[in-house]
């Protein structure tokens, strides 16, 4: 007896039992489905998770005063502050730095007619805003010339623009930030999200304007200028844990540590920040896989079920089929095909309907669900196994049995 | 019977036991049973519940394996063949028909015939025309299509012994064919045995527990606890034309 006889043979018995056939996969299609949809969901969380965090920049790297591992919320009161030039020894002894841009961070009044907002304020150098992935809605970015001539101009965020003007374009118009006049010259795009604290909500300045302008002796320490950080991009992925070596070890030389110290300074990289997140999200795509393994075990218990339940029937028909001359081998690979089309079929249908569910998922935005081929494969290769496992095991038991004492079954 | 010519006898059955244990229980459905069958002999097999036909009749079938003896089925020794040996045999030249007729659920009359073909290799448009030709010679010409739940009692056995025929055995071996038939169905059924025992040689051997049926073979077997009583020649054959017994 060949395959394709075996095929027409399974075909013609799952066709004799539509009901039974159709139960069964339910199972399968419900599994498959649940598998396919909940990896989606999963991806889609990842993805959302890790798309906010590289928004804050690309590969970047924070220079920051003071021990943070374990030292405290005051540590970085106490040591000594960053100096603008370390920012400029950097930005020309460490190339593999990439970019680099050297800011203050405070927060400040901000006043427009009746309005008074209390925002962060971010001086900078014009790479800051290319750095940290801003881009502009309204007007113009800050320029290396607005810098130079440390002029009043300021690009604020679009919520801070909606909270002090309303309706208004903010464009060309004067605010006061710490009693000190700016015009606004631009306006971000929306980030959203953002971590501690909303990225829309910013006033962004030329760093030469803050040392004249706003902040005077308070960001001069010892006769130099100071800041409250550098940010680092190196323009690789994989360089950024040599630069933050190389940038290491030129700090240590220039706030004289020796190689016995500890650290009075912190390189904070965002791929630690992402390092925390993806075992957020490692969890959540765990969880989610084990609600889909349970869906599974139903899905297979269902199949078992059927299975069982037919056994009665499918045990006398083994009996006849091995009385009118079908062999072991004829039977079990008869019973493998049929468990195989009904697990292919419903894992086709169940793969279909998860991503259907995704799908639907994403066009309600609810969630940028992804079908992945991963979670396609492992569907049908779990189904497949489930449905033969379950499936095979009364084949197999009854196809030992001699013909009479499987027609006598009862 | 002076000479005894081993080839002249399709079935010879040497001190067959069959024992079933169950926990400390023994039974012995069968207890060391000599038989002999001639080929193109039609004969029943008798005896009250429980003596131990159906085991004989599975043995005899190459359905079951005896506990010990011999048994040479067409001059070939088979006690002691596998699983698969017993298969190809049982495919090549035995036919079955059961008291429950063992159809396959939801599957055309066509279909059930043409079942044990596809075991033995037959190919497509052989197998069809063997079916039909079967179909026919037992009458249902005309209900190919059907499946079991369309068809009476008599007719669902008819599919079972057409498919009995499906590989042009040598012997057939029916189970109480009729036993779950009234009377004249069953006498009808008797009557397709007869005849196919008359018109295409082939050896029919039939397990019964009703004294007419026994009372229309030639040959009957008596046996009780597992043993053989009597082996009675029918001096005469009861023929009953199904015709002459009126429907109810
Ligand atoms: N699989 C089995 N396990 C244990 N005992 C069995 C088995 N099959 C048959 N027997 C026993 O063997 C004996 C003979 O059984 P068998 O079925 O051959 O009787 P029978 O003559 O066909 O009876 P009936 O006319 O009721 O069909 C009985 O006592 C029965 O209980
Ligand atoms: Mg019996």
């Amino acid at each position: 007896m060949n395959l394709i006889e075996n095929v027409r043979v399974a075909i013609r018995a799952l066709l004799a039992n539509k009901l039974r056939a159709m139960l069964t996969m339910l199972g399968i299609i419900i599994g498959s489905g649940a598998v396919v949809a909940l990896m989606s969901f999963g991806n889609g969380a990842t993805s959302a998770i890790t798309e906010q965090i590289e928004g804050i920049g690309s590969n970047l790297v924070t220079l920051l005063p003071g021990r943070f591992e374990g030292g405290g919320p005051d540590a970085a009161a106490n040591a000594d502050p960053l100096e603008y030039d370390d920012y400029v020894s950097i930005k020309e002894n460490v190339p593999i730095a990439g970019r680099l841009a050297p800011s203050i961070e405070n927060f400040g009044t901000v006043v427009y007619s009746n309005n008074s907002v209390n925002a962060a304020v971010i001086a900078s150098t014009p790479e800051y805003l290319d750095i940290r992935n801003f881009e502009i809605e309204l007007g113009r970015p800050l320029t290396a010339s607005d810098n130079a001539t440390g002029a009043r101009v300021a690009v604020i965020g679009p919520d801070l623009g909606t909270e002090l003007f309303g309706g208004l374009n903010p464009v060309g118009r004067s605010i006061k930030v710490n009693g000190v006049f700016f015009e606004v010259v631009g306006v971000t795009v929306a980030k959203g999200g953002g971590f501690g604290g909303s990225d829309d909500e910013n006033v962004f300045i030329p760093i030469e304007t803050g040392y004249k302008r706003l902040y005077g002796n308070s960001m001069v320490t010892n006769g130099k200028r100071t800041v409250s950080n550098v940010i680092i991009s190196p323009l690789n992925a994989d360089d950024v844990d040599q630069a933050m070596v190389e940038v290491e070890r030129l700090m240590r030389r220039r706030r004289g540590l020796k190689l016995s110290d500890d650290l009075d300074f912190t390189l904070f990289s965002q791929n630690a920040f992402l390092d925390a997140f993806s075992a957020i999200t490692a969890t959540l795509t765990a969880f989610l896989g084990v609600i889909a393994g349970i869906s599974l075990l139903v899905g297979g218990i269902g199949v078992m079920n059927i299975m069982l339940v037919s056994v009665t029937e499918r045990t006398r028909e083994i009996g006849l089929r091995k009385a009118v001359g079908a062999k072991r081998a004829t039977i079990l690979t008869q019973f493998l095909i049929e468990t195989m089309m009904l697990s292919l079929v419903g894992g086709a249908i169940g793969v279909t309907f998860g991503w259907g569910v995704s799908t639907i998922v994403r066009q309600l935005d609810i969630l940028d669900a992804q079908v992945t081929m991963g979670s396609i494969v492992l569907a049908f290769s779990v189904v497949a196994i489930i449905g033969i496992v379950f499936g095979i095991y009364p084949a197999m038991r009854a196809s030992r049995l001699s013909p009479i004492e499987a027609l006598r079954y009862e | 019977m002076t000479t005894e010519d081993a080839e002249d006898y399709v079935i010879d059955g040497r001190n067959l036991t069959k024992v079933y244990t169950m926990g400390d229980n023994e039974v012995r459905a069968l207890d060391g049973v000599d038989v002999k069958i001639k080929r193109g002999e039609l004969l029943s097999i008798m005896g009250p519940s429980g003596s131990g036909k159906s085991t004989l009749m599975a043995i005899l079938g190459c359905l079951d394996s005896p506990t010990s003896g011999e048994y040479m089925l067409d001059g070939e020794p088979v006690h002691a063949l596998g699983d698969n040996a017993l298969a190809t045999i049982r495919s090549k030249q035995l036919g079955f028909v059961f008291q429950q007729f063992n159809l396959l659920p939801r599957t055309s009359a066509m279909e059930q015939v043409s079942m044990p073909m596809i075991y033995a290799g037959v190919r497509g448009r052989k197998r069809k025309q063997r079916a039909e030709k079967m179909l026919q010679l037992v009458g249902l010409g005309e209900r190919m299509d059907h499946t079991p739940a369309e068809l009476s009692g008599g007719q669902q056995q008819r599919v079972a012994i057409a498919r009995s025929l499906a590989n042009d055995p040598a012997i057939l071996l029916a189970d109480e064919p009729t036993g779950a038939l009234d009377t004249k169905t069953g006498i009808e059924i008797m009557a397709l045995f007869k005849r196919l025992n008359r018109e295409e040689g082939i050896t029919v051997i039939i397990v019964t527990h009703d004294v007419e049926v026994a009372e229309q073979t030639p040959r009957v077997i008596h046996i009780r606890d597992g043993l053989i009583e009597k082996d009675v020649i029918n001096e005469t054959v009861v023929d009953i034309d199904p015709d002459s017994i009126p429907a109810h």
